[in-house]
């Protein structure tokens, strides 16, 4: 297995906050890595200066084999990386279809000019983005929601339009900010079997999650930060019996306890 | 019935009501009607680009009328500027080379070498277009207030220099501008001759651009304007570059204005520097507003009614209060603009309803 | 330059200085208590000059200049009450639109109420020709009234902000509204009253000033760009940078006049105002926090 994302001594402070600090670890391509910790850890600090939506003060972030510190988010939603964000970002008075095929835009290439003047391509490009869009619209279940206005659909399939947006980049990393936040236990589940399933096509997937069950339950690595440093890293298993782990969430006195 | 559809539909109601009013005024010798419809139709464009710009893309632009007065002026000032004394010198020399040169009488009495007006148009607009691009890199780091200020800063600095300098003939403007060829026998001017022509031409751009502008909204960089403006997060995930689409926008929301500026000064014969003031920013504004802000139709509609009004003579004085009462009374109340857009479908609806049942009953 | 003109040319700076100073200070009140840029800000300066020249015709000066101040503090309260009080969560767009929409209205409504020309009330001591020597420069009594009667109310204002219960109820709403609200303030009442408060001063100076500088029924225009840019200068959410950038901004533009044509004087104001966007939002004395917008 190749590292994916090697993450290098990344520091970020905000002011007088130490948000981040000297924080390594990797993401084997294949993998689906869990980032947890207890509120305020440094946990979408962590995802927002890996995905270029916030500027490390210090460190270095390689993915693919290239460095990429520093780079706009756009920029490297086109080498390969796709996220979801922790409030539902889906744009209002546009259909799920439409919004999941701002994800194709990437893969599409229909100018200006080109559109104003609806040249030859275009249509055929446009009619190729929307089968893969709808592809995936129907791998995640929601083929028949394709033209429902997003924004009022429920929080649980909103979470999923939006995800689908992310998998029409055809990405090589998945970055999942709190993808179970506002979700009951039945739709939880689901989603774990949805990861799963986007796993096992061979995406890899990095998240962000309170949601121990769901933890546990789908990753094969966890990453715990705790003050902006790294706790402990390693399988569940493993981290479920790490005292240090234990004491971060419970307090001193339960780290004893078996 | 589908968005295409329904966009035929209105191109189609357009063109017709456009023919009509041209065979009406005919018929009742009231022909004087198209030229305020002709003018209407050139600030048409402006708002057409600013739909683009504020209601899809979400960037507020209190200076277009700034565009509009550079495209304009240039063109103006390009066509009646005497190039003959300055025969001798090497940039003059060249010109005349390139046959961009023409010489023709002007009011009063002698005669003017100027830049031909297809190659003044091409300047203008270019210039327009550049300045814009200059312009939207510092201006699109701004956000909300700071953002709308800066537009209305460079809508004034444009005014400031229009007016006060004597190139562009300080308070009064330019005067004398010939007319723009386009083809053999058919020219934009105001000349009586040509006001049927010259309605048609107008009106004909107007559709052209809405049909253009429309397919724009409804591809791929339509959905990246619309994403960028709901969400610049979520844009940026997907892969769009931001500011790169912003600036975009801008130019060719001013290359629109520019367009009219040229046109418009053509068929005016002369520009004035009220062209390029704050109050006529804040009509297209109002304009959009009125329409919908991201409704191209509604706005076109809207805007002519309002602008030939206002052209006519209709509100008086009360001219600036009528626009910057609908522009509050929009952003007020309606500031999705539904009123137009409502009316118009319940009298679609009105119509199709016998024919369709699944369209429910008659509104 | 001669020390006489330097001085004319300082004299004239801090004197339009001041005023787009109070104007800048009418923003920064309005904004720390809502977030809202209230492009109507000038409009208080020309309504309080202009109603004052319309009363001054029947009632003694210092009367018609009170009953000036109060009928535009109404004015402003109504704006409140009429435009922005019952918006659920407005856009920022939205904002700026309808601000710049009630500013058209009041305008174009004080056209009809009075008419396009200039008025001035007369000069409160002295005339047209009297002047005040001093270190060889002659300046107009009216000066001294401009700047002491501005100068008074800023510092009042100051005092009134730290030293009354009102003033530091203000300011814990500016600082965090939610917060405020959970104290027992009542906010709402508290965006009223900033409306009042700035429409008052604007007035006050408007009344001021106008003996010098005339006033027209789109005098207020060129005051909100230029007190606008004062506010900026200075840190949007300060009112003593209100205050400085007002002041800097009157030298700049009397400064100015020394080196462009007269007719660009506008300009510089707009320059600076371009400047301050683009190079350092967050003004001279703000912090680059206090640079990121609040919400209404």
């Amino acid at each position: 297995m190749d590292p994916l994302l090697e993450v290098r001594d990344l520091g970020r402070r905000f002011g007088g906050l130490l948000a981040v600090a000297e924080l390594s670890f990797t993401v084997n391509s294949g993998v689906i890595k869990a980032v947890i910790g207890p509120n305020g850890a440094g946990k979408t600090t962590v995802f927002n200066l890996v995905s270029g939506y916030a500027l490390p003060d210090t460190g270095s972030v390689r993915f693919r084999g290239e460095e990429v510190r520093g780079l706009p988010a756009h920029e490297l939603a086109g080498l390969g990386m796709a996220r979801t964000f922790q409030q539902i970002q889906l744009v209002p008075g546009m259909s799920v279809l439409e919004n999941v095929l701002t994800g194709r835009h990437r893969h599409t290439r229909t100018g200006f000019l080109a559109g104003m003047l609806r040249l030859p391509g275009t249509l055929r490009e446009s009619r190729a983005a929307r089968e893969r869009c709808l592809e995936t619209l129907a791998f995640l279940g929601l083929a028949d929601l394709a033209d429902a206005e997003a924004v009022s659909l429920p929080y649980g399939q909103q979470r999923l339009v939006e995800l689908a947006r992310a998998l029409v980049c055809e990405p090589s990393l998945l970055l999942l900010d709190e993808p179970a936040a506002g979700l009951n236990m039945r739709e939880t589940e689901d989603l774990a079997g949805t990861i799963g399933r986007i796993n096992a096509t061979g995406l890899t997937v990095l998240l962000v999650e309170h949601d121990m069950g769901l933890v546990m339950n789908i990753s094969h690595e966890i990453l715990v930060l705790g003050a902006g440093r790294r706790v402990a890293e390693g399988e569940p298993r493993a981290i479920q019996r790490n005292p240090d782990v234990i004491r971060i969430y419970l307090g001193e006195e339960d780290a004893e306890s078996p | 019935m589908t968005l295409r559809g329904r966009g035929l539909g209105f191109t189609a109601g357009l063109a017709v009501a456009v023919v009509s009013i041209q065979i009406a005024a005919s018929a009742a010798h009231k022909v004087f009607y198209l030229t305020q419809l002709t003018m209407s139709a050139y600030s048409m464009l402006v708002v057409l680009g600013l739909v683009m710009l504020m209601g899809y893309a979400g960037q507020a632009s209190m200076g277009q009328a700034g565009f509009f007065a550079i495209g304009g002026y240039v063109a103006a000032f390009l066509t009646t500027f005497d190039l003959a004394p300055r025969r001798d010198t090497l940039l003059v020399a060249l010109l005349d080379r390139a046959h961009l040169l023409m010489t023709r009488p002007d009011g009063s009495g002698g005669s003017v070498t100027h830049i031909h007006p297809w190659a003044a148009a091409l300047v203008a607009i270019g210039l327009a277009a550049a300045i814009a691009w200059i312009v939207a890199g510092p201006v699109f780091r701004l956000r909300g207030h700071y953002l709308a200020m800066a537009t209305l800063g460079f809508g004034i600095i444009v005014h400031r220099i229009f007016l006060g300098s004597s190139y562009f003939g300080a308070a009064d403007g330019i005067s004398d501008v010939p007319a723009l060829v386009l083809l053999p026998g058919f020219s934009i001017t105001g000349r009586a001759a040509s006001r049927v022509s010259n309605y048609y031409a107008a009106w004909g751009l107007v559709l052209l651009t809405l049909w253009m502008i429309s397919n724009l909204i409804e591809s791929r960089v339509g959905r990246a304007l619309k994403a960028l403006h709901g969400s610049e997060n979520a844009a940026a995930a997907v892969g769009i570059p931001i500011a790169r689409f912003k600036t975009q926008v801008f130019i060719l929301a001013a290359v629109l204005a520019a367009l009219a500026g040229v046109l418009l000064t053509h068929y005016n014969g002369g520009i004035g520097p009220s062209e390029a003031s704050v109050m006529k920013s804040v009509r297209y504004v109002a304009i959009v507003a009125v329409g919908g802000m991201a409704n191209l139709r509604g706005a076109l509609v809207m805007g002519t009614l309002l602008t030939f009004l206002s052209l006519r003579g209709y509100f008086g004085s009360f001219d600036d209060l009528v626009f910057g009462g609908i522009l509050l009374a929009m952003m007020l109340f309606a500031p999705q603009g539904i009123v137009v857009g409502d009316l118009w479908r319940r009298l679609r609806s009105t119509f199709s309803g016998k024919k369709r049942g699944d369209d429910g009953p008659a509104a | 330059m001669t020390l006489d003109i330097f001085l004319q040319f300082c004299v004239a700076g801090v004197t339009y200085g001041i005023i787009y100073g109070v104007v800048a200070i009418g923003f920064t009140i309005i904004y720390n208590t809502t977030g809202i840029i209230n492009f109507a800000q000038g409009e208080f300066l020309m309504i309080g000059g202009m109603t004052a020249v319309t009363l001054q015709r029947y009632l003694p000066l210092p009367l018609a200049i009170l009953g000036a101040v109060a009928v535009t503090m109404l004015v402003g309260a109504a704006i409140e009450v009429l435009f922005i009080r019952w918006l659920h969560r407005p856009s920022v767009l939205r904002m700026i639109i309808i601000t710049i929409g009630v500013s058209i209205v009041i305008r174009e409504i004080a056209l009809h109420i009075w008419d396009e020309k200039s008025h001035a009330l007369p000069h409160f001591t002295g005339d047209s020709v009297s002047a005040i020597a001093v270190a060889g420069a002659k300046i107009s009594p009216q000066v001294v009234w401009v700047i002491g009667v501005c100068g008074t109310m800023v510092v009042l204002l100051g005092l009134f902000f730290r030293a009354t219960p009102l003033g530091r109820q203000m300011r814990a709403c500016a600082s965090n509204r939610d917060a405020a609200r959970l104290c027992g303030i009542n906010t709402r009442n508290m965006v009223t009253f900033s409306f009042v408060l700035s429409a008052g001063m604007g007035a006050l100076a408007g009344c001021v000033v106008s003996p010098i500088t005339y006033v027209q029924y789109d005098s207020g225009t060129a005051l909100a760009i230029k007190g606008f840019t004062a506010a900026i200068l200075g840190g949007l959410g300060s009112t003593a940078g209100a205050a400085a950038g007002g002041l800097i901004l009157g030298l700049l533009e009397s400064f100015g006049v020394w080196v462009l044509p007269a007719a660009y004087k506008d300009a510089v104001a707009i320059a600076v105002m371009l400047g301050v966007l683009f190079l350092r939002p967050s003004g001279i004395f703000g912090s680059a926090e206090a640079a990121r917008l609040r919400e209404y």
